[in-house]
Parts: structure tokens; sequence; C-alpha cells
């Protein structure tokens, strides 16, 4: 068994393997003697240059651990074996390796070791998804806690495989102990700006797995169109998407994307804008929204939803139980972005109502409306996602609350409000440097790469409170066109 | 059920709404939405219906071309597969005119159907939608095709889905006679299908110009018959090559479309890929003394550069029918000219003292000379201009640097060349937002100086550098913006109006979505399936 070349003085022993690491390398000396490239970066991996396996693409199989909690009947990994097989081989037919001569040794299997029951759950904000990728002359075995962590395993064991000039899958002894930094790792899509069909959030959730995202952000509705189709309230996609008959999403389609994101990991958490971002709302349901006046008449426009009615409430409540059970997650968003005040404004009804409850601004009227909501979605058991404004704007949180981070201004940067949300104690979402949407010429992906989330000034358990952060990738110019090439 | 009012032919009282070019279209919301606008066009609020089954395109009888030109009659199926996509119209009408044929007539005594378009074609079409037959009229070809794209943009679905066109005139042709694409299949190799499908989109935009910019730095891609070595050594690898077979197809796929297709051999500077393939022919780098494992630009001070040339440039001038070749002479850096002793030595012979720009007059004298012998015209980037080479005057100066285009318009013009603009519509500068409004806006005459150097402008280049575009975003990179560019090329000069761009603009990108162009959105919105 051959050494490798450097022995690190550090010698992590994180776990009972014998882990040899390239300390004294840097990472870009690594990668070049990997032979191939994982992305992202694991935690600790350790790799010997000069020893190499071959995989026998016929034969190659994955399997289960005999000492494995979760066996065959496991829907998340059987499917994942399958998938993984698929990436990594393709097809076929495929060169066979000559037998004499053959210097590397055969690998026909890898085995996969769970130590934690439960397949067919959902993926949790606090799901483990460590996992060790042992890859040496006795073993070939992924070790995971969960399910979760098998699969981003198989996705790292798929990356370091490569082809050799003489066509042969190969792969160098490896060892990797591996786990996400931060466990909220998510992209968004605006499917209200543009409609996406299906087709195209069901690749982007595989494109995710690729890079071991972990949650889909599904801003579904928003002004301009209302997609998802209400059991309770099928007005507001007949009458609010764009067409009722083709830019909808019907549930069978929303079952179908939140179980292809299930067997990839991925929470997928929707996100009801209220009560700004609404107005497609308004087509389906009369008297949801507030009237905008102009002087003593209605101006036939309209604002965000009517905080005033109780109606509004009676609907919020409805709609949300629906919503609270269709979507799995425990996490709902619920937007509170942008909550534009003129029509508020503008609506004697409305100024009547502030004079009574004494609300001297109306940010206080957002508020109002905010906690009620907010009131209803607990009473549903789910936790809830805000944007920054709703913390900004002094809400009554509950502590268990995340708030999602994504303005950037001079009076106002990220790194203040991460300090500001964090300090009172609330979970923390970060966005804004990562609003992909934004494009400009050359090559921007190194801005994004470059941020450096706990850059704030804090102590440690207010950097504990950063759960992660998502890629935006709004709508106003992205459609399925220009979407993947884009994201 | 309310309908538009028809009636039969005979009693057809023809109201023509007099639309200028300006006004948007009255009745028709987004529909008919014509992108580039016709110099002129007529609607009336009549409508024909046609259907899918009994619908033809078909010769004129007083037509100079026939069955026997194969241009047209691929025209013919292609537009009635545009027209009529992959679904069958419905059978039921609730009466009302049908159009029946489109009579496509060629004028000229020569329809020009089996020769290449170049730069005096004459693309312009006249078309007359009346029941129940619409007349399609042009002297040549490539006004035919011209013509046939607005005709398939006239017609659209009614409420009921039956397939309608108003009873119109429309009197077309192209402000600018140069409207070009360029891509570069050197920073990234494009596959074949992607350059026939930009073809086939620039058809929808009536762009006539597919510029080559086929070799550079990174890859040499073009797999030359003399010297096979300049691909074998210079391309990215065997995948990623244009052999003489898929050179031929994507010449001929763009003449059916009346398109030009004109190469860059870009020298002497971005030509580190050639050196891979034929030693000697770059400038050896030197560090003081030493001569270093870095090359420069091509060689000029060699006679085997100039006899590669002659015998490279032979073989282009007959692999692309094209009469002009571009020659490139952009961006070159003198640094390693200036290194080399053997340079210095012939810059003292020369008396070119320190005066690089001397030199590099010099090559490309020597390389317009080449050029010139094979009978081409050819075509190069402003600096050649800007440096006092000595030019020939049929020379086409393409103006690409942004600061003081306009001063290089003008003095371009005033030393008398023909000039390209490529400076304002560099769509490989991707910005957020509606950036197709800023290429629209630009007006290639806006400039100081006479009609005369004005009518020197022959037109502009849409250029999609790829340094960050391959095959995977490269079409929605392009479309719509470059529609923006072609309708600023084709349509008269008081076509500016922003509003009804957006609206017209917006659905042609549907309908290029229809056609298999994954075009991307302007803004907020959907197309209707």
């Amino acid at each position: 068994m051959a050494r490798p070349g450097h022995v690190g003085a550090l010698l992590l022993l994180l776990l009972p393997l014998p882990l040899l690491l390239l300390a004294f390398k840097t990472p870009a000396q690594q990668t070049e003697e990997l032979g191939a490239y994982v992305w992202p970066w694991p935690q600790k991996i350790s790799v010997f240059p000069n020893q190499t396996f071959v995989l026998t693409p016929s034969l190659f199989h994955f399997q289960y651990s005999a000492a494995s909690v979760v066996q065959p009947g496991c829907s998340v990994l059987d499917q994942a074996f399958v998938r993984y097989r698929g990436i990594i081989f393709g097809p076929g037919p495929w060169v066979t390796p000559d037998q004499p001569g053959l210097k590397q040794k055969v690998k026909s299997s890898l085995e996969v070791f769970v130590a934690v029951p439960g397949c067919d759950q959902f993926p949790e904000m606090n799901s483990v998804e460590n996992y060790t990728l042992t890859l040496n002359d006795d073993h070939f075995i992924l070790k995971a806690d969960t399910v979760w962590g098998a699969l981003r395993g198989l996705e790292t064991f798929s990356q370091l495989i490569w082809r050799s000039a003489e066509g042969m899958f190969c792969v160098k002894w490896t060892e990797i102990v591996d786990f996400p930094r931060f466990p909220h790792r998510g992209l968004l899509l605006d499917t209200s700006r543009h409609y996406l069909p299906l087709q195209a959030i069901l690749e982007t959730l595989d494109v995710m797995a690729y890079n071991k995202f972990n949650v889909f952000h599904w801003h579904i509705v928003d002004d301009p169109s209302f997609p998802y189709e209400s059991m309770t309230f099928p007005e507001l996609s007949r009458k609010g998407s764009y067409n009722p008959a083709t830019h909808i999403y019907t549930i069978g389609d929303v079952k179908a994307v939140i179980e292809h994101a299930r067997l990839r990991g991925i929470r997928v958490i929707a996100e009801f804008d209220t009560p700004g971002h609404t107005l497609s709302w308004g087509k389906g349901i009369p008297g949801l929204l507030t009237p905008c006046y102009s002087g003593a008449t209605p101006s036939g426009s309209y604002g965000p939803v009517n905080p005033i009615l109780n109606t509004t409430y009676e609907f919020m409540t409805l709609f949300f139980q629906e919503i609270s059970s269709v979507f799995p997650d425990f996490y709902l968003h619920l937007g509170g972005d942008e909550v534009d005040f003129t029509c508020w404004r503008s609506n004697p009804g409305i100024q009547a109502f502030m004079k009574e409850k004494g609300f001297d601004r109306y940010e206080k009227l957002e508020s109002f409306y905010i906690q009620k909501l907010l009131n209803i979605v607990s009473s549903y058991k789910k936790g809830y996602i805000v944007w920054q404004e709703v913390f900004d704007n002094e809400v009554k949180l509950s502590p268990d609350t995340v708030v999602h981070v994504w303005k950037e201004l001079e009076t106002l940067p990220y790194t203040k409000e991460m300090y500001n949300v964090t300090k009172a104690g609330y979970h923390v979402l970060l966005s804004a440097p990562w609003y992909l949407n934004h494009i400009s010429y050359g090559q921007d992906w190194q801005q994004a790469y470059k941020v450096e989330p706990l850059n704030f000034e804090g102590s440690p358990e207010q950097k504990s409170l950063v759960i992660g952060g998502e890629a935006c990738m709004w709508g106003e110019y992205v459609d399925v066109t220009n979407l993947t090439p884009r994201l | 059920m309310a309908r538009q009012v028809l009636s039969s032919c005979a009693l057809l009282l023809l109201l023509p709404l007099l639309l200028g070019p300006q006004a948007p279209l009255a009745s028709a919301a987004r529909h008919p939405a014509l992108w580039p606008l016709p110099m002129s066009v007529h609607l009336s609020e009549d409508l024909l219906y046609l259907t899918r089954e009994s619908f033809e395109i078909t010769h004129g009888p007083s037509s100079t071309a026939g069955p026997r030109c194969f241009l047209l009659e691929e025209a013919f199926r292609r537009y009635h597969e545009y027209i009529f996509g992959y679904f069958l119209s419905p059978n039921d009408h609730l009466g009302g005119t049908q159009l029946q044929k489109l009579h496509v007539t060629i004028t000229s005594a020569d329809s020009e159907c089996d020769a290449y378009p170049n730069s005096t074609s004459d693309e312009s079409y006249k078309l007359v939608v009346h029941c129940p037959v619409a007349v399609l009229e042009a002297r040549t070809v490539w006004g035919a095709l011209r013509g046939l794209e607005t005709f398939s943009q006239l017609i659209y679905k009614d409420p009921y889905g039956v397939y309608v066109i108003n009873e119109s005139e429309v009197i077309d042709t192209p402000r600018f006679g140069y409207r070009g694409v360029l891509i570069d299949t050197s920073r990234h190799f494009l596959p074949v299908k992607t350059i026939l499908t930009t073809l086939d989109a620039m058809a929808f935009n009536k762009l006539n110009v597919l510029h080559w910019h086929i070799v550079d730095d990174n890859s040499f891609p073009y797999q030359s018959m003399a010297f096979p070595d300049l691909s074998e050594k210079g391309a990215y690898s065997y995948a990623h090559i244009y052999s003489q077979a898929d050179i031929s197809i994507v010449i001929e796929h763009a003449r059916l479309r009346g398109i030009r297709v004109i190469p860059e051999f870009d020298t002497p500077g971005h030509t580190i890929s050639w050196g891979k393939g034929q030693k000697d022919l770059l400038t050896p780098c030197y560090q003081g003394s030493e001569k270093t494992n870095s090359f420069g630009p091509v060689n000029p001070i060699l006679n085997t550069t100039y006899e590669f040339m002659s015998k490279f440039f032979k073989e282009i001038s007959r692999v692309f029918p094209e009469e002009y070749i571009h020659l490139g002479g952009d961006e070159v850096d003198f640094d390693c000219w200036e290194s080399n002793p053997f340079v210095t030595e012939f810059m003292k012979e020369q008396s070119f003292g320190k005066d690089y720009r001397k030199l590099e007059s010099y090559y490309i004298q020597r390389l317009i000379d080449i050029v010139s012998s094979t009978n081409k015209g050819y075509m190069v980037w402003q600096e050649v201009f800007d440096n006092g080479v000595k030019l020939k005057q049929d020379t086409i100066v393409e103006v690409w640097k942004e600061e003081f285009y306009r001063k290089e318009l003008a003095d371009v013009t005033a030393a008398g060349y023909a000039v390209v603009l490529a400076a304002p519509w560099y769509l490989d500068y991707i910005t957020y937002g509606q950036d197709w409004k800023k290429y629209y806006a630009v007006e290639p005459l806006n400039f100081a100086g006479t009609k005369k150097q004005k009518d020197l402008v022959m037109g502009g280049t849409a250029a999609l550098w790829g340094e960050f575009v391959d095959a995977t975003n490269l079409t929605p990179r392009l479309w719509p913006r470059a529609s923006a560019v072609a309708e600023r090329l084709w349509s008269p000069k008081d076509v500016r109006n922003l509003d009804d761009a957006y609206e017209r603009l917006a659905e042609h990108r549907c309908r290029m979505v229809r056609r298999r162009i994954a075009a991307e959105p302007l803004y907020i919105g959907y197309c209707e399936l």
C-alpha cells in the first residue's frame, strides 16, 4: 500500500480511518492531483495520486451495506442508485478493459451505509447531510447518517470518476469527510413574471442536486400572474394566470415538483408573498385588494391586500390552510416585501381605520396585517420565512422566524442588516449579494463566490444564527429560453 | 359570436387604412406584428382566412423563375410550415372569404436563383394580399425571400384558431444593404447546427450577412486543404473542427435564405493558434537577446509569411464564393515585434524608424495585394485605416471602437471609404434590463458628414464575440436583441417609436420561439402556445 508523497504534520483524526491529508498543499495542487474535480469542494479530502481503481460499467452497482439500517425499498436511495449509474456511466456500450496486464484494481461496487432510519420523510432544516467516502483497496464505502447525506456522497462519488484515454472509468484512492457549512442552501425561481414549464423546474432541481443545493424557494405567484391552481379558490388561477389552460401548475404538477425534489434531498419552500406583490390575486378574489382612490372616487386600480376587512383574513385562513397541507415543509415563505403605501393612503376606509387604531405610520398597518397572517400560519403549525422589511418594520415575530436579507442599500448595507437581525435573535438567510438575475459582462461568478456570509460585525452567537443563503433568479427577464444558461 | 365583417371578393370594398410606418396598428393590438417594419404598409380591416390544407404558395404565371428554382421551392415549403406550424386548422368556417394562393413572381430576366447574394442584390418586393390570390412581386429571388417572410408575419390566428390575414399592400426595400451578425467560433467552437439555427433566425429578421470570425488566438477550427496542420494542431480538439463539407453546408443554408457568408481570417494579430500548425509564421518574442517561448503577431519580415498567405488565401477565395473577405487587422500588439532583433533590423532597412504602424502597414499592404490578386474585395477593422495603411478605394472599413465612433464614421467616409458600423452593437456586452432599446435607438447616420459621406455607410453588424458564449447560451443572448439592430438597418429612419417597437418585437419574439428559436423574453409576460 503506497503512501502519498507528503504526510501532513496535522493529522486530523476525525474518524477511525487513517486519513493522510495533503497538508501543505494548496487546494489547487490537490485538485491537480485528483484527476477529477469536485464541486462544491468537500470539507476534508485526501487522495493518493498514484493509486487508481477501474470501474466496470456493466458490473458496477451500488449496494446497501449489510449493517445499514436503510435497505432496498428505500425509494430515495433505490432511485438515486439508478440515477447515479446513469450519470456516471451513461447508456453504453463501454470499452472493456483488457484483463491481462491490467495494472489497476477493478472495483465493482460502492457500499452504502446509512446509520439513521427514515426514507419516506421529507428533508428538513435540520437534516444531517454528513457523509464519508472511503475508496481504498479494502473498502469502497459511502457512510452517512441519513439518506440525505448518502445523496450528497453519491454526487461527490460521481464527480471523482473520470474516463482514461482508453475509455475506462477510473477513480483514485480517496478519503473524504464532508458536511455542509450551512444547512440552508437555496435557489429561488420566480414563476409569476414568466411561467416556467414543469420540465424546466424539474431540470433545475436536477442541477441543484449536482451542486448540493437543498432548498427550492418557489416564488410561485406575484403581481403579473397567479399560476398556482388552488383547490379552495380555483378562480385565483382561472382569472389570474396568463392562460388558465397552459400557464398553470395543477396540484399534480406541484406534487411532482415536491417529490422530484425530495428524491434529491431538496426542500420545497413555497412563497405566497403578501400584502404587496398581489395584483394577480385580485382578479380571482374581488374585494381582496385595496381599491385605490383618486380623491373621493375609486380610480379603478388596486393596491396591496386590504388589511382592514374581515373577509381578507377569512380568505387567508382558508387559503393558507390549503397551502399548509399541500406543501409539506415546516416553513412557508410569507413574503412581506416592498409594500407600496400609496394606495392604502388614498383609500378613505383605510384612513379611517388608521385613525381608529391610532396608527401614525403605515408601517404599523402593514405590521397589523402581517401579525394576523403570521398567527393564521402558526395555527397550522408552520414556521415562516419573511423578507427583511417585516423585521425592519418591527413586526412581532415568533422566535423561530427566519428573516431573509435581500436589500443592498447605501443607507443599509446587507452586512448591517445581518447584524441587526441576528442581534435581535432571529435566524437569517442571505440573498442580497446573490441576485443572479442582475447579469453583467464578464466572469461575474467570481463576485458571487467571494461573498463571505459571516463577514459582519457580530458575536459568535449572532453568527451561528446565519443558517445559509439563497441565489435568486427573479423572472422579469427570464423564462425557459434563457433560464439554464443564466443560472 | 361576433366576427370581423367579411364579404365576397367581388363586393370587397377596400378600405385602405393609410398607416404611416410610425403609428401603431390600430385594430390589431399585437397583430399583425411586423418586424422589421416594412417601408410602406397599408392594411385594410377586411380579413381573409387560410387553411393549411388548401393554401398554396406557387410561382406566378409570368415569373421568370419556375419549379426548377430550388431556392424558391425550398422557401415555399419552409414558409408553409412556418405559417401553419404543425397543427391542423379547424375545418369549419363560418363563411368568409378564403385566400387560396400566394403567387410569387420574379420580374427580372435573371432571377438569380442559382447565384449567391452579393453587396448589390436587390431585396425589394411588393406584396398585394387580395382575395382570392395574393401576389408577391420581386425583381430577384432575394426580394421574394424577404417578401415571403413579411407575408408569413401578416398571418395570425383569430380567437377561434382560424388563420387570417388582412387584405393589405406592402412595398418594401431595405434602408441599408449590409445587415450583419458576427459570430466568433474561435473563443468557443460553435457546432454547425448552432450556426444553421442562427441563419434561420437571421432570415426571420431579414438580416443578410453572416460575418464568420472563424479563427483567432484561442483556436483554429477551419480545416484547410492546403495546410491541414493548422486545424490539426490549432483546433481545440478533433471534435472542434469545421470540415470543408461543414463549410459548404453553412454557405448553402445561408444562400437559400439570401444571406452572404463573409469569412474573417484576422491577421497579423489574433493569430496565436495559427502558429501551432504553421512553424515560423508568428514572430518569436525575445527577452533581451534571449528568444522566449512565446509568440506574437504574424512575422511580417519573412518571405515565407507571404508565400503562406498567398497559398492560404487562394484557398479561402475558392472555398467561400462571397466576393468579400474580411482580413481583420485589429489590435496588433507591437511589443513582440519590438522585442525581436530581426524585426528591429528590418525596420532599420525599411527606414520605418520606431513606428511599428509602418511595419503593420507594410504587412497589410502586401496581404491586400495578395488578396486582390484573387479578385476578392476585402473588409478591414478600423485600425487598418487609423494606422494610415494605403487601401484600395473599394475597401470596406468596419468601425468597432465604441469611443468616438461617430467621429470615426466621419473620418472614414471623408476619406472616401465605405463603412460598416459595429461599435454600438456589441451584443456580447450584456447588461441587466431591456438593453434592446439602446441598440434600437442607434442612428447610423448620426455623424457630421455630407450626403455623399453618408451614402458610404453600407450598414452594420450585430457582434456576438465568443469569450463568454457557446452553444449553451448563444441563441437567447443573440435574440431578440439582434432583432433591434435588424429593424434599425432595414426600416426607414423615422421608425423609432419604442412603445410601438416593444409591442411588435414582443410578438415577433414569440413567433421566433414558435419557430424553434430560443429567443429570450423582452420583459414580463408570456407567449400564446
